[in-house]
């Protein structure tokens, strides 16, 4: 088979040997801020910026190492130590172009809004404390993309699920945040479990959980298919695709950079990951489980667009649209290689354009007394020249303008689906087209039209710290998807780790699908500008019709989760406790009571008199004797 | 003309650690004599730490070289072999850790002899008593090379002798705690009435072997048990007395009852000796009884032992349920511990390759069993009423709140006894339950039955343990505290020194078992010499 992916060489030395370090700096980091607390909090936040930054140059070098292999050898694993010898599972890393792709974007903008957080932060008085969960995360996080079996993925799964956890509700003063917080980690629980579960019929079919040992499968049985799904609901929990999407709207109760990094550029591409990562094992080309891999891309790729369109939170408009570009990246994911290319280039681009627009939007926040409501913002570009900027370019590389970073990968997302399945396609279409409307809205009642701001505010550019990484994000979002799309360089570079033909897909800049989107995106700009730039955006937001509401109301999908699992479940639990009260407690306690009884009794032993003790002992030996002797004579 | 005595050929070399540590302790019985009494301690303890430190040294020495010895030194008297060097390491380093806690100020009388509710006794309760007796030194480290010869011994008259010599010291230990003295004496005369009692029983026991086998060196015995009837009832009864003195050091039941009273009763830090340094050598003592001098016993006598360790894990973790003293708790799990290691005990006999595999797994658990104990008690000196340690759980409640980091790091212990995973204590459990499933299926039907049904007993047993152990962090982060609750001592730098180093070693090898298992693995591998 010629898109069958590159075998994986044991690798030992060099950058690469201690490919470890790119984990052990953060985790390092982590663990000095909050051992030693309160005193670090002079210089805290600069050691979490080194270690994000020394892991990002070890990141850097080891790439180069890399590419100096021949293209049949960029598999590289590193043997770290025998983690559960019995079970035959081994901890070490695996770096390949999948994985590095992921470390670097990882390291690369985290550090960058590490740095950006040095300035958003200054105010608050646990910035320490934020540094360490931000360390922690990038620790975690990279050990899910680095580790060379499911194992070590699940503890970086776990851990990134734990940072978001601790990051989400790190206002947790706030009820609201620690309501979310809470809210995240039970839905990823949810697919945590799916996940989970996965790993064991993995275990169990195939005896081992390594990526080097797994061999990829030739055709689709019913043991496959169920990994596969179990997968899949794992990568839904965590990149908030439907079902499991309703947790990420509530997550922007965190701080602005922490939605930037694990809420937009990082963690939420877990699910990608893990799908590509499993790809040949599990979704291969055309398999059930690719499909539905696809589908659940494409519906929450215009869920999270028609959310998008009615949130008045500047924010929450973003999370909307960081569900839906998720959603392309899955459809391209359930595309087989073919698609993987364009869904890891889009990730990589989204990750730029995405936090350029979130830490864009923390700009405006800064500047606006922490303020939210886009109802109270316009006319701001005057104000914020350099913040508006790097957020136009994020907008127009978002919303797919041509030549510009999202164009290339949305493009090639949408291209490879029409030649796969023409409705999946026409989706992804419709998706940019609202894509373009939303995200239009969305600078129109920002930087344009008239100021409605709150008694009070006082809009200032942000300072340095904070607009530099903006600057950088956005040539990233400019350039970068031309670059990995052009010629096939992302294609060519990921083969050997995701597999497909040796000829890269051509980009085509002038075909059917490709004039309807721009059209499209056209007209959904043209009209937010009627609505929202000419037209008088009212302070208060009007009633709306019911697709207004409906997409207000995240399509329902609080309401649906609520009546669906959350009553009945509250239901059962009434139902159990009854059964529970009548039935089973009458067991359980009979039987925590037979060990609570035994034990007082037995207690009653232990009377303190040695003479009692020695007649015991006494009594053994005769036992123990006798016992022997009776088994001699056997 | 006098007939030559032939004299004995000693290996000083292989035999270094033993030499250093008991030669420390009789300079530290000069000292007592002949330095004023100011200035003892100041010779004692680092003369302890570098004596124990360089005995470890030595192991180290002996392994690093590859010089692991394939007969047994000292006129046969003493194998040291593979699985005897780790036990030795592990011995000395635990040993180390329980003296910096011996050093701290305040647990020991200055006047062991003052009778119990006279005016003596009070001065010598008193703060303003004195530094404690300096006596204490020499005695840990009689007790301590005791505990090295123990499981080292060849034959089982040096292993009465070491047995004496490593319990005469703790009995007197025992009786010396400075708050609550009559409790105190009181486990010291237990102890020593108990444990004299049961010494006796291994010298019977010894005593009819020998007149079985017409030797007491254990592989002499072996050879006589493949040439013999194999179950002849002098043997029987030998074996079972033998087991009873054993089995009591190990504390399992029905043998155990001594455990609770004396570990309430003795000074903390000799407690933590107690619970980590003579569970070890008491283990290592029973593999080397059972492996190498009952090799050749047909395994008819294994129900028995099965019978005993299952009757261990659930009397030790169903009473602990009940407790209401820290220390009594402890005890108790230290009680369901040693069952859990008799489980990996009687996976033992096999094949070869399968001995080697369980006694990985005892060594591994005892190394970090040790530890972790020797850490839960250290935090237990810590926490302290007016009138000692603060005993009672009761008082233990809302520890959470008053100190997070000690109350965090005791419930870290404590899911480490529970055995949860990314703690040591879960490998621990993990490596000994599977290697006796591993060799239950080796050995074929009935015993693979056995053992299946013995591994079962233990896991009900760890989910009945693991009841107790979270009670207690329920009890510290989820009550509210007493409005008198217990003063956090300040603790000394050794103190901190032996909670870091256990937490450290708990966290460490629960992420990386492989660093301990890989040298048990090794140490295994040499076997016991035969």
């Amino acid at each position: 088979m010629e898109s069958e992916i590159a075998q994986i060489t044991q690798h030992t030395g060099g950058v690469i040997g201690s490919a470890w370090l790119m984990i052990a700096f953060p985790l390092l980091g982590a663990f000095i801020l909050l051992v030693f607390n309160r005193f670090t909090n002079r210089w805290g936040h600069l050691l979490g910026v080194a270690m994000s930054l020394a892991s990002f140059v070890v990141a850097v070098l080891a790439f180069f190492e890399l590419i100096g292999f021949g293209e049949g050898e960029r598999r590289r694993a590193v043997e770290l130590y025998s983690f559960i010898p019995n079970m035959n599972i081994d901890m070490g890393l695996l770096i390949d172009p999948l994985s590095i792709s992921f470390a670097l974007l990882i390291t690369g903008v985290g550090s960058l809004i590490h740095i950006y957080s040095i300035g958003y932060m200054s105010h608050d008085e646990h910035r320490r404390r934020f540094f360490a969960y931000l360390n922690l995360f990038v620790a975690a996080m990279l050990l899910l993309v680095l580790a060379d079996n499911y194992v070590g993925l699940f503890i970086g799964w776990e851990g990134v699920g734990l940072a978001s956890y601790l990051l989400i509700g790190f206002w947790q003063f706030k009820p609201s945040a620690a309501v979310a917080a809470k809210k995240a980690f039970v839905v990823n629980r949810v697919g945590d479990f799916g996940l989970l579960v996965g790993m064991f019929v993995i275990f169990t079919t195939y005896n081992t959980l390594s990526f080097a040992e797994l061999k990829p499968i030739v055709e689709e049985n019913g043991t496959t298919l169920a990994i596969g799904l179990l997968l899949l609901l794992g990568a839904c929990g965590k990149s908030a695709q439907l079902p499991l999407q309703s947790w990420l709207l509530d997550a922007m109760e965190g701080p602005t950079p922490v939605s930037a990094l694990i809420h937009a550029a990082t963690m939420v591409t877990a699910g990608v990951y893990l799908v590509v990562r499993s790809g040949a094992y599990f979704f291969p080309e055309g398999s059930g489980a690719a499909l539905a891999v696809a589908i659940v891309g494409a519906a929450t790729l215009l869920a999270g667009a028609i959310i998008g369109c009615a949130k008045d939170d500047i924010k929450k408009g973003l999370a909307g649209s960081t569900m839906s570009q998720i959603g392309y990246m899955m459809l391209g994911a359930g595309l087989g290689p073919a698609g993987y290319a364009f869904a890891i280039g889009h990730l990589i681009t989204h990750g730029f354009f995405k936090a350029d627009l979130f830490l864009g939007a923390g700009s405006v926040m800064h500047g606006m007394n922490d303020e939210v409501d886009m109802r109270k913002y316009g006319g701001l570009a005057k104000y914020m020249k350099v913040t508006f900027a790097t957020f136009f370019i994020g907008y127009l590389a978002i919303i797919g303008f041509p030549l510009l970073s999202g164009y290339f990968t949305k493009e090639g997302i949408i291209e490879a689906a029409m030649e796969h399945n023409q409705v999946l396609g026409w989706l992804a279409v419709l998706g940019a087209g609202i894509t373009g409307f939303y995200m239009s809205r969305m600078v129109f009642m920002t930087f344009f039209g008239k100021k409605r701001w709150v008694e009070g505010a006082h809009p200032h550019e942000s300072p340095l710290v904070m607009t530099l990484p903006l600057m950088i994000l956005s040539v990233g979002a400019l350039f970068l998807g031309g670059y990995l799309v052009m010629g096939g360089t992302l294609y060519t570079f990921l083969r050997p780790a995701v597999g497909g033909d040796p000829t890269p897909p051509v980009f085509h800049f002038a075909s059917v699908p490709g004039a309807v989107t721009l059209a499209l995106v056209a007209i959904g700009a043209a009209y937010a500008w009627m609505k929202y730039g000419r037209a008088e955006v009212p302070a208060v937001q009007p009633r709306g019709s019911f697709l207004t509401t409906f997409a207000r109301r995240d399509l329902y999908g609080d309401a649906l989760n609520e009546s669906l699992f959350m009553r009945p479940g509250q239901w059962l639990t009434r139902i159990a406790v009854f059964f529970d009260n009548r039935g089973v407690d009458g067991l359980v306690n009979g039987l925590a009571a037979g060990i609570g009884g035994s034990s007082g009794r037995l207690r009653r032993l232990q009377t303190g008199f040695a003479r009692t003790y020695a007649l015991s002992i006494f009594i053994g030996a005769a036992l123990l004797t006798g016992a022997l002797l009776l088994v001699g004579t056997i | 003309m006098n007939p030559a005595i032939p004299a004995p050929t000693i290996e000083y070399g292989t035999l270094a650690p033993l030499l250093v540590v008991f030669g420390a302790a009789v300079i530290g019985v000069l000292v007592e004599a002949f330095a004023p009494r100011y200035l003892r301690k100041a010779i004692h303890v680092p003369l302890t730490l570098l004596s124990l430190a360089g005995a470890f040294a030595l192991v180290l020495l002996q392994v690093l070289r590859g010089q692991v010895p394939t007969a047994p030194a000292a006129m046969g008297a003493v194998a040291v072999d593979g699985p005897s060097l780790f036990i030795w390491g592990v011995i000395l380093v635990l040993s180390f850790v329980c003296v910096l806690l011996i050093n701290d100020e305040g647990h020991f009388v200055a006047s062991a002899a003052a009778v119990p509710g006279s005016a003596d006794e009070e001065e010598a309760e008193s703060v303003s008593g004195g530094v404690g007796h300096t006596e204490v030194y020499p005695l840990v480290l009689f007790a301590v090379g005791g505990m090295l010869l123990f499981p080292a011994s060849h034959d089982l008259l040096m292993m009465f002798v070491a047995l004496e010599v490593m319990s005469l010291p703790l009995y007197l230990l025992c009786g010396l705690a400075r708050r609550r003295r009559l409790l105190s004496q009181e486990a010291s005369m237990k102890y020593f009435l108990l444990g004299a009692f049961s010494s006796a029983f291994f010298l019977y026991g010894t005593a009819m072997v020998y007149g079985y086998a017409g030797t007491v060196t254990l592989p002499g015995i072996n050879r006589a048990l493949s040439s013999g009837t194999g179950l002849d009832p002098l043997l029987m009864i030998g074996f079972a007395l033998l087991g009873v003195g054993l089995l009591f050091k190990i504390g399992a039941a029905p043998f155990h009852a001594w455990k609770p009273d004396v570990y309430q009763g003795a000074p903390t830090p000799i407690t933590a000796l107690m619970a980590s340094g003579t569970l070890v050598a008491a283990v290592g003592a029973v593999l080397r009884v059972f492996w190498v001098g009952l090799g050749n016993l047909d395994w008819n006598w294994r129900p028995v032992i099965w019978v005993v360790a299952a009757l261990t894990m659930i009397v030790g973790s169903i009473l602990a349920i009940t407790q209401t003293e820290i220390k009594r708790m402890l005890a108790y799990s230290s009680i369901a511990h040693a069952g859990f290691l008799l489980v990996g005990v009687m996976a033992t006999f096999g094949s070869a390759q399968q001995n080697a595999g369980s006694l990985k797994a005892i060594l591994f658990y005892l190394a970090v069993y040790g530890i972790t104990t020797v850490g839960a008690f250290a935090v237990v000196t810590l926490v302290r009423d007016p009138g000692g340690e603060a005993g009672h759980l009761s008082r233990w409640a809302g520890l959470g709140k008053r100190a997070p980091v000690l109350a965090g790091v005791f419930a870290f212990f404590l899911l480490a006894f529970a055995g949860i995973p990314l703690t040591s204590g879960f490998f621990g459990k993990y490596a000994v339950f599977a290697a006796a499933l591993d060799s239950g299926t080796q050995v074929g039907d009935s015993m693979g039955g056995w053992m299946t049904g013995l591994v079962v007993v233990g896991v009900v047993a760890s989910a009945i343990a693991a009841f107790f152990y979270v009670r207690v962090i329920v009890l510290m982060f989820f009550s509210e505290p007493a409005a008198d609750g217990p003063a956090i001592a300040v603790p000394s730098m050794g103190t901190v020194a032996v909670i870091a180093v256990s937490l450290l070693v708990t966290v460490g090898v629960g992420l990386y078992p492989e660093s301990v298992l890989g040298v048990a693995d090794d140490a295994a591998r040499s076997l016991f010499i035969r």
